[in-house]
């Protein structure tokens, strides 16, 4: 029995945590599993992933879950209906349309603007930080000089300025708010590169003759992945509550898309008499942007435990 | 000799989430108006055996004891208004680093004053002049310009005086200096250990001198105490030292260089687990 | 050893004060590229983007010869940088162009809205502070607690929630349920044309002439919108002040503290809160600038006349000189903040004061 125990090969669990992986994959599995338990330990933040990953589902088959059409009411027989009336679980607005159904096809609206402005101002500010931290002397001046520059803006404000001019539309929104987001990333990929710049590895990259670009992109720019990461998962709630500002004010998504913040909007005229038809899309920005809140914070202290104090 | 402090199977327990650490096990000693030192490695305990007698442990760290008892006083169970009492005015600790342990935004003068006013009904006048007092008697040359400096304005040694005299002003029977000059310049080292040598002397004090620095300790101290994984493993008069019998404080002694003497091999800290049971 | 000491001392005086002045150049060069930085964006939005900046402004009704001299009076067939340069120099002295929602001068029209929203982002910061920085000590002292988690959600929460829904919700609450509050607006229609402000903050005008009836009636209109931005700061202030706590009281000085004999609630707020207090004047400094831009969609939900709701009712008429007017203001505002918060970090910390 004993002799069977210490013979039996290493259970999955063990495998993972092996401080001496046999593999580059083991290592990279192993130091996952890690944070992944790190994560895991931290209630609220798997309550984020899981409202996130809902968020996901919901967008995905916005089709099959809807039970109506997200654009076309029934104007006749069904205009402003209260929650919990047959077939219209939310109510309805004063075009007759479902507001569950439009709820559920907002989702994709507001899964792409995040997505979008992930992409677009992420890698921005990751290569402006990157190089400027990398290069240092008169390049990272000015190109810290314009982070600052940009730091220093209204974000909001500018956004607004920016959509005037573009003219109103969700793309634009998406342009405005990523050329306001990006500098806070180029900071940090700064940052993380100067403290990487100087060591030992690099030095040896170096000397085996490899190229600026190639040290950058293949051993700076992976360095400052999780912190940035981290950041941009933070910084998701603010895009969301952003792009719902723009299309409040008219200047986001037009109607009739079943923009969240463009839904409060229309339903302010009857926030006295039907307070639903602004309060449902309200709770919907509110919940998905608390995930993105929950799941960074626990990001942050699975990923840098030192932040987070234990 | 009246027995100052006693403590008696002092035992400092840090419960964590892998299970409970010991950082002190079962340390007894006793203490009159004597200059004792307490010497180990890091993680050895001496630290915490001195903030357990200061009730500096942690909040989450439990501390038991069969006794330990300052002055008569049953320190474990002094209701903690007590406790504050006593620090400070009866007990003091000073610290290892001064750019540390001194507040940043509070002037020094005004953290002498601070222990003085908290200790004693002074007014304004009178608790600015015993702080020049103070400052004066820790050697420094001109205390009306030191007070109203700031403590990243003073040099280390400068500082740590500064913090001798914030700890000493209120007149404190018991010190306790953890690794007072470890931090500090070799040159101005001897300076402040002068001083505090001089004050404990003066004032009658009972001193705990915590340190890694062996030697150091012996030619300060009175009488020895050397800690090993939360025990003491020798109690030794600082006299008796060369005639050291547990291997352990021979090997500290060992590892302190002789000039002229063959280095080859250097010795190596032997630290054998029966040691720590 | 003092004679070296007082000889190091001297030196590394003047060391200090040439390094002061060369941290005011910089702080100068600061500024001005900022600034710099702002007029070129505005100017790109303005001028750049629009296809035609004529049609931006004018609209696309105007007769043909209007267009040709409104593109000759605005400069546009000036080369590019000449354009940009007269753009600088317009915008330096106050001058945004005229507004053609209004008609008036962009300035002269910020110059009326803008105090409202003043009286309202500093209202909220005050409440903002007032509540967060004790609720963020408490979170810290008492970490893990129930309290602290009670802290965390309230602020998570300021966090996630789209603030001009909160407000709408507020407004159904308690103005239109419980009536505890005044109807959108900045002041009832019957003090509208009895009352006479001086400096345009009308709770202080109100104060200054003792008309005890205005005042009430203001607070009345005020302490909604005040709240609710004072609740979106709350949030933000609270969580810092609970990492800097955090962060100071791990620190060996107060240990020091407490080796004194100190009590907890000295050390808590002389000792540690003290030192929290140097980054927290740039929070609550960033919190401040914060809300005047929160103010752009606060200012909608509660018909505030300030310089939110001017942007925004520019915003959809398409008056684009108007909007950047109000950018720039905002910007300038955000940039001026940024100077004091800096200044006044170096005041409460001794270690980046020169002497």
């Amino acid at each position: 029995m004993s002799l069977a125990t210490e013979t039996r090969p290493l259970t999955r669990r063990e495998w993972l945590l092996s401080d001496r992986p046999q593999s580059r994959l083991q290592a990279r599995l192993g130091r996952a599993y890690m944070t992944w338990r790190r994560f895991s330990a931290n209630r609220l933040a798997v309550v984020g992933l899981l409202i996130l990953l809902g968020l996901c589902f919901v967008a995905a088959f916005a089709d099959l879950l809807a039970p109506h059409s997200p654009v076309i009411g029934n104007l006749a027989g069904a205009r402003l209906l209260p929650p919990g009336s047959e077939g219209y679980l939310l109510g309805t607005d004063d075009q007759g349309r479902d507001i569950l159904s439009r709820l559920i096809h907002g989702s994709r609206l507001t899964l792409a603007v995040v997505v979008l402005v992930a992409i677009i101002a992420a890698p921005v500010g990751l290569i402006v930080g990157a190089v400027a931290g990398y290069a240092g002397g008169w390049i990272d001046a000015i190109l810290m000089r314009v982070t600052d520059i940009f730091l220093a803006f209204p974000k909001l404000v500018l956004a607004l300025a920016f959509v005037a001019a573009l003219g109103p539309g969700i793309e634009n929104a998406v342009i405005a708010i990523a050329i306001t987001s990006w500098p806070p990333y180029a900071r940090i990929a700064r940052a993380e590169t100067l403290t990487v710049r100087n060591s030992d590895y690099i030095a040896a990259v170096r000397l085996m003759g490899a190229s600026p670009a190639r040290i950058v992109f293949r051993h700076v720019v992976p360095m400052c992945m999780s912190s940035l990461i981290v950041r941009v998962t933070l910084d998701m709630a603010g895009i969301i509550l952003t792009a719902a500002g723009l299309g409040f004010l008219g200047l986001g998504a037009q109607p009739p898309l079943p923009e969240w913040g463009a839904m409060i909007a229309s339903g302010r005229r009857f926030i006295l008499d039907q307070w639903w038809v602004a309060t449902m899309p309200g709770i919907a920005i509110l919940i998905v942007s608390l995930g993105f809140n929950l799941l960074g914070d626990g990001l942050r202290d699975a990923l840098d435990p030192r932040e987070s104090g234990q | 000799m009246s027995a100052l402090l006693t403590v008696e199977d002092l035992r400092v327990r840090f419960p964590t989430r892998t299970g409970v650490v010991e950082a002190v096990r079962g340390v007894s000693f006793t203490l009159g108006r004597e200059r004792l030192g307490i010497v180990g490695e890091s993680g050895s305990g001496k630290s915490q055996t001195g903030r357990a007698v200061m009730g500096l442990t942690p909040a989450h760290a439990q501390v038991t004891a069969k006794r330990l008892a300052f002055d008569g006083i049953d320190l474990l169970s002094a209701p903690p208004k007590l406790r504050r009492d006593l620090r400070g005015k009866r007990i003091a600790m000073i610290l290892q680093d001064p750019k540390y342990s001194l507040n940043p935004v509070m002037s020094i003068g005004k953290q002498i004053v601070e222990t003085l006013q908290r200790h004693e009904k002074v007014g304004r006048a009178e608790a600015r002049k015993r702080a020049l007092d103070m400052l004066a008697a820790v050697q420094i040359r001109d205390p009306a310009r030191v007070f109203d400096l700031y403590p990243h304005e003073v040099s280390g040694g400068m500082g740590q005086r500064a913090m001798i005299a914030m700890m000493l002003v209120a007149g404190p029977e018991l010190l306790i200096a953890d690794e007072p000059t470890s931090a500090l310049d070799v040159t101005v080292q001897l300076e402040v250990l002068s001083i505090l040598d001089k004050l404990v002397a003066e004032r009658g004090m009972g001193l705990i001198f915590v340190s890694h620095d062996l030697r150091l300790v012996s030619s300060f101290c009175d009488r020895v105490l050397v800690m090993y994984a939360g025990r003491i493993v020798e109690e030794i008069a600082a006299s008796e030292l060369s005639n050291a019998k547990h291997p352990y404080t021979q090997g500290l002694l060992n590892c302190m260089p002789v000039i002229g003497a063959d280095r080859h091999p250097l010795p190596v800290l032997d630290r054998k687990p029966e040691w720590a049971l | 050893m003092s004679m070296s000491d007082t000889v190091r001392m001297s030196g590394r005086r003047r060391a200090r004060s040439r390094k002061a002045i060369a941290a005011v150049l910089q702080f100068l060069v600061v500024v001005a590229t900022t600034y710099l930085g702002l007029l070129a964006v505005t100017f790109f939005i303005g001028r750049v983007i629009p296809i035609d900046p004529v049609l931006a402004v004018l609209g696309d009704r105007a007769p043909q010869h209007v267009v040709e001299r409104t593109r000759e009076a605005m400069g546009l067939n000036l080369p590019l940088y000449q354009q940009f340069f007269i753009y600088c120099q317009q915008a330096l002295s106050g001058d945004f162009g005229t507004s053609v929602l209004t008609t008036n001068p962009v300035m002269t029209d910020i110059r009326r809205v803008f105090p409202a929203t003043i009286e309202l982002a500093t209202l909220g910061t005050v409440i903002g502070a007032l509540i967060g920085v004790p609720l963020g000590v408490l979170a810290a002292v008492k970490r893990g607690s129930i309290a602290d988690q009670i802290v965390r959600v309230i602020g998570l929460v300021g966090y996630s929630v789209p603030i001009f829904w909160l407000a709408l919700l507020a407004l159904l609450v308690f103005y239109a349920r419980l009536r505890w509050v005044a109807y959108p607006g900045r002041i009832d229609i019957v003090y509208e044309y009895t009352f006479s402000p001086i400096t345009g903050f009308y709770l202080v005008d109100a104060l200054w002439q003792r008309q005890w009836d205005v005042f009430r009636d203001v607070f009345r209109h005020i302490i909604l919108p005040a709240s609710l931005l004072g609740y979106f700061s709350l949030a933000y202030i609270s969580r810092m002040t609970r990492s800097f706590m955090l962060n100071e009281l791990q620190q060996e000085y107060i240990v020091a503290a407490r080796a004194k004999g100190l009590s907890e609630a000295r050390i808590i707020w002389a000792h540690a809160l003290r030192n929290a207090a140097v980054p927290l004047v740039t929070v609550i400094a960033l919190s401040y600038a914060g809300l005047l831009e929160g103010s752009v969609l606060t200012e909608t939900v509660f018909a505030w006349p300030g310089l939110g709701l001017y942007i925004t009712n520019s915003l959809q008429n398409a008056d684009m000189n108007a909007v950047l007017g109000g950018t720039i203001i905002i910007g300038s505002v955000f940039i001026g903040i940024n100077l004091l918060s800096d200044l006044l970090y170096r005041t409460l910390d001794p270690r980046t004061r020169a002497r």
